[in-house]
């Protein structure tokens, strides 16, 4: 059942991309979306009853969630942190030449 | 043996070398220049190690795959490798002056380089998340590259860019946690020993969050509204670049890799991407002819060539795929040649619109003749090396049986022939106007890297069966045996 | 003139108080996370965030010259480059030790010690490093620009 909320978050996030006017907006929605897919991959490693995947020094026997996904998504995550540093920095620059931050206005490429 | 990390690691060495002592001009260009050269060296080094050895599996820390990541070099792999080595050494040799202009150009050059670290990686690895990985790499140097000049316009479409390639990563991502989901494994030749044979919803929801993802990366129709605005923004060393390798390397080789060997190509996924090709290579074509951009213009016609592609890549048989890999590399020759050519037009005029240049052939002898040539090669033309490989796509079309479709194809040749005699006519031939008399030839290094690129359009159209013997071959065996690649893998481990 | 005298730039005197006692313990505690990435959950990349977050609360507490003076931008970019340098280097040491990339070639101790599991601690330096210069010279370079409003 959560499975299905993670993709409720996914689309909330698409929506924001294609139906908000604002350039900051736009930004929020693809982070959103990549709340929803973070979400989503640990999701997939939960087992039931299980506790978190840390050896310690007097748990013997012990039954772990899946570790390859929360690696997966310590990568993921940074790679997003990357691309939105990117993203803010061209909407401070586009704000700089266009004075505005609604794309109804900056629609100078056509044709 | 150990050369094959190196093409990940030497241009990712050169990257953050480059940002910390790019401060002098010259150094920065001797680095970068040396390490294209070793790389397109080493690619060219590896043929004869694959004809003796076949399909080399390089396991990294020694760790075994499944459990481990690994590197897969075979025919496939070799033939991306040769073309995006070369493309990248003839567009740093090109942009030693054409970046004069810009300030940072030891950032541009380490940028550069992890584009190319990144784009390396994606073909040669064998694990999907690994393939995630690299694929970002690149997509976020190529988004900074777009936007480099901060010029309004070059960055509202880095901006356009940027927010529909971050979708299509996130498609990607999330269709590679499925896979992870239903199968429990990240090995691309695991995942296939696995799943064949099985049908299940989410196994094809994947699928086409798969294509969705990587389509957007290459830019077929339906997805390819970044593509008119981001080639033309960029500089040109890195217009060629995107057009020539990046679409190719993260959009059309993903879609051979996970379609042919991971999934297994059956005739439903066929006909899907004969339709994708189709409308791509129309629609490319037909909004190509009413453009007074000259690389706007190129940018429309990428996404027609990557529909034939994707057309022969459809068909399935013998002549389909070999002319859709040899439409590939010449795609990347041709292409680059052009996008070079229209930055040195722009070099010297300082202008992109087709209505105000005119006769320049007579001021600049070596762009005029190399962009004849380009343009020859790309409608098709006899005995230049476009006309051989839409040869190869037609003749596969016709043996399936698909006579519409191979008539439609020969029509848009004939559509792409009229779109560049056009552009010939209005840039090269005709009068000369007075503001343009006193222009001359661009510097010796960018003629160079033109000169050698219309060397390589000549030379592979009049030797193109060495070329298929060589190289093209083994490309070909790997997509035909389609699953079979995951018994390569594995079994040598076992 | 004091920094925290200074009343005009950064925020109240509270604020700077508190922060004047608290930015130490938060480096000890990223390179704490740094140090043991192989026995707790962690590692490079979450201690080379919280480094960073470090010299941003200084940013944010006494003004971005103070912060400045404590660590240029081009000391981070710097910074930067090495510890990928030093990454790259310790993975390509593995070709020239044991014959593979990336091989983990340091004797692998005893584990849950802290000196075990072969190259991993100082892979995580490498990382911890990169971040925490990465994410700050970012920072500052957001923070410094001026935008003009149009007249």
């Amino acid at each position: 059942m959560l499975f299905f909320l993670s993709f409720v978050v996914f689309l909330i996030g698409l929506y924001c991309v294609v139906a908000k006017k604002n350039l900051l907006k736009i930004v929020m929605g693809i982070v959103i979306m990549e709340y929803a897919v973070n979400f989503f991959l640990v999701l997939l490693g939960y087992r039931m009853g299980g506790v978190a995947p840390i050896i310690t020094k007097g748990i013997k026997e012990a039954k772990f969630v899946d570790p390859l996904p929360q690696a997966m998504v310590l990568t993921a995550i940074v790679i997003s942190i990357a691309t939105l540093a990117f993203i803010v920095a061209i909407c401070i620059r586009i704000y700089q030449r266009y004075h505005t931050f609604d794309i109804t206005e900056i629609k100078r490429l056509k044709g | 043996m150990n050369i094959i990390p190196l093409f990940v690691a030497i241009p990712l060495g050169a990257a953050f070398i480059l940002a910390l002592l790019g401060k002098k001009e010259t150094v920065s260009d001797i680095l970068v220049n040396s390490a294209a050269l070793c790389l397109a060296i080493l690619s060219i080094v590896l043929i004869p190690f694959l004809r003796d050895n076949g399909v080399f599996v390089y396991t990294m820390g020694r760790w075994l795959p499944p459990k481990g990541i690994n590197l897969v070099l075979d025919g496939l792999s070799l033939l991306m490798l040769i073309v995006i080595n070369s493309i990248a050494f003839f567009a740093t040799l090109y942009s030693v002056s054409y970046m004069k202009r810009f300030t940072a150009k030891s950032r541009f050059y380490s940028l550069f380089m992890l584009m190319v670290a990144g784009m390396n990686g994606v073909v040669l690895t064998g694990d999907f998340f690994n393939l995630f990985v690299f694929l970002e790499i690149a997509s976020i140097a190529s988004y900074a590259l777009v936007a480099f000049g901060v010029e309004a316009e070059e960055l509202e479409a880095a901006f356009k860019y940027m927010v529909m390639s971050s979708i299509a990563s996130i498609l990607i991502l999330f269709s590679v946690g499925l896979l992870y989901g239903l199968t429990g494994s990240l090995n691309m030749a695991d995942i296939s020993e696995i799943i064949q044979g099985k049908h299940n919803l989410l196994l094809s929801f994947s699928l086409v969050l798969f294509l969705a993802g990587f389509g957007l990366k290459a830019a077929i129709i339906p997805f390819h509204a970044w593509l008119p605005d981001a080639h033309p923004s960029a500089p040109a060393p890195i217009s060629a670049m995107l057009s020539g390798v990046l679409i190719k390397a993260l959009g059309v080789y993903t879609i051979m890799r996970v379609f042919f060997n991971v999934y297994g190509m059956n005739i439903q996924l066929g006909w899907t991407f004969m339709i994708l090709g189709v409308i791509s290579m129309v629609g490319g074509g037909i909004l190509a002819l009413r453009q007074t951009d000259f690389k706007r213009l190129l940018a429309y016609s990428s996404i027609s060539q990557i529909g034939y592609i994707l057309i022969g890549l459809g068909c399935g048989n013998y002549w389909g795929l070999l002319g859709a890999l040899f439409h590939l590399f010449n795609h990347a020759t041709f292409k680059a040649l052009l996008f070079l050519n229209s930055g040195a037009v722009e070099y010297t005029t300082g202008t992109r619109k087709l209505d105000e240049m005119g006769g320049l052939s007579k001021v600049m002898p070596v762009t005029g003749t190399t962009s004849t040539i380009g343009s020859l090669s790309i409608s098709g033309i006899p005995p230049f090396n476009g006309f051989w490989s839409k040869l190869f796509i037609i003749i596969g079309l016709i043996q399936a049986g698909y006579l519409v479709l191979a008539g439609i194809t020969v029509l848009a040749s004939v559509l792409t022939l009229a779109y560049y005699l056009r552009v010939q006519r209005f840039v090269f031939f005709g009068k000369l106007r007075e503001k343009w008399a006193q222009i001359k030839e661009v510097p010796k290094v960018m003629c160079v890297s033109m000169i050698a690129l219309a060397i390589i359009c000549i030379g592979t159209g009049i030797l193109f069966y060495p070329l298929i013997k060589v190289i093209l071959g083994p490309a070909i065996a790997v997509l035909q045996e389609g699953t079979k690649y995951s018994l390569l893998i594995l079994g040598g481990m076992k | 003139m004091n920094p925290l005298k200074n009343a005009e730039k950064g925020m109240t005197i509270i604020v700077k108080t508190i922060a004047k006692f608290i930015v130490p313990p938060i480096i000890l505690f990223g390179v704490y996370m740094i140090l043991h990435g192989h026995l707790t959950p962690g590692g490079g990349f979450p201690g080379g965030v919280i480094m960073a977050s470090a010299f941003i609360l200084l940013t944010l507490a006494f003004g971005k010259e103070v912060a400045s003076q404590k660590l240029r931008r081009s000391t981070a970019s710097l910074l930067e480059s090495t510890g990928a340098l030093i990454f790259l280097s310790l993975a390509l040491l593995g070709i020239v030790v044991g014959g593979w990339f990336f091989l983990n070639f340091l004797p692998k101790g005893h584990p849950l010690k802290i000196l075990s599991a072969g190259f991993i601690p100082l892979a995580n330096i490498g990382i911890g490093i990169k971040v925490g210069g990465g994410i700050f010279a970012v920072f500052l370079t957001l923070a410094i620009f001026r935008v003009f409003p149009k007249k």
